[in-house]
């Protein structure tokens, strides 16, 4: 579940990834993380995992693990 | 309700209003009905709709909740009014889309509503002879896709888009029998429309984005009612084909 979530969470990105990416990694330190990274990773979670969030919730998070938490 | 007499008068016009119930919609059947028209307010939600009737009084107004993706419903609606002078095509849908996230549902639903009902609630007025020759027509599009673009509307932008070519061409084929078609290409106007896309982004980038417009925030839909008003009046009796933006200096840049 965690590889799959990962690959879906790079799946949003139009760039490989700038560093290697694992639920410790912050994705705001990506190079294209941005208001449509960020749009994107709505439509993500809610498409796969039927979760919805928002935008102010995203800002309150920090690391991949932190959004793979909202999963459980 | 007082009326006054100049070139922006709309005493005694009739003027059919889509998505009348809410937001934009709604302001400009009330302006409208200020300056004198007599309005068909189409909306879904008859409660909103009675509301609005009561402000404008039962004589000068008359409601239909309809859903205007029903072809029958239209049909059945055209057979219930008077010919209109003015028609003004506000019902929409804006909601953020990334475009990894496009799906042939999502598409559908936008340019549903966004496109294929102005179409043929328009189109099926002027088969049934309803709209009057001099008559109005005016869309609301929005600047999004007319005339800029932004990161995660592309499909909003693409329908809205569409309206302005619509218009153009319209204008062309109605010349003749000297009705005009024009848009008018908001900005961020303070609507419902407008909270969904809060959540999306999150409230801090919206105040971010209110920065962007030079005269100062996002517009309310009194200042594109009164944009309306011009383009259904007499006051622009030589205007057709155009694109009326009011965005508060948005797209000055």
């Amino acid at each position: 579940m965690e590889n799959q979530f990962l690959k879906n969470f790079t799946d949003i990105l139009d760039d490989h990834p700038n560093f290697k990416l694992d639920l410790d990694s912050k994705f705001r330190d990506l190079d294209e993380w941005d208001s449509l990274t960020a749009l994107s990773l709505i439509a993500m979670l809610d498409d796969e995992y039927k979760i919805t969030v928002t935008g102010d919730q995203i800002k309150n998070l920090e690391t991949l693990g932190d959004i793979f938490k909202l999963l459980k | 309700m007082n009326v006054f007499e100049s070139a922006f008068s709309l005493k005694n016009s009739k003027i059919l209003i889509t998505g009348a119930s809410s937001g934009i919609g709604r302001e400009i059947a009330i302006i409208a009905a200020k300056h004198g028209a007599i309005i068909y307010a189409v909306g879904r939600n008859q409660e909103k709709l009675n509301l609005l009737e009561e402000i404008i009084g039962h004589k000068n107004c008359k409601t239909f909740s309809i859903d205007l993706t029903n072809i029958d419903k239209v049909k059945k609606l055209i057979k219930d009014i008077d010919n209109i002078d003015g028609l003004v095509n506000c019902a929409g849908l804006i909601k953020m889309s990334p475009y990894k996230f496009i799906t042939q549902n999502s598409f559908s639903e936008t340019f549903n509503i966004n496109v294929e009902a102005p179409i043929f609630l328009t189109t099926t007025l002027l088969k049934s002879r309803k709209i009057n020759n001099g008559s109005s027509i005016v869309f609301i599009s929005s600047i999004n896709g007319s005339c800029i673009g932004a990161k995660g509307f592309t499909l909003y932008a693409t329908s809205k888009g569409a309206i302005s070519g619509l218009v153009k061409s319209l204008a062309a084929d109605l010349s003749k029998l000297k009705i005009r078609v024009n848009e008018i290409a908001p900005g961020m106007i303070i609507t419902d429309g407008l909270n969904s896309i809060e959540e999306s982004v999150s409230t801090s980038s919206i105040q971010e984005d209110m920065n962007k417009y030079p005269l100062g925030g996002y517009g309310s839909p009194n200042d594109v009612a009164n944009g309306c008003v011009y383009l259904l009046s007499s006051a622009s009796k030589w205007v057709t084909g155009t694109k009326l933006i009011i965005d508060g200096g948005f797209t000055l840049k």
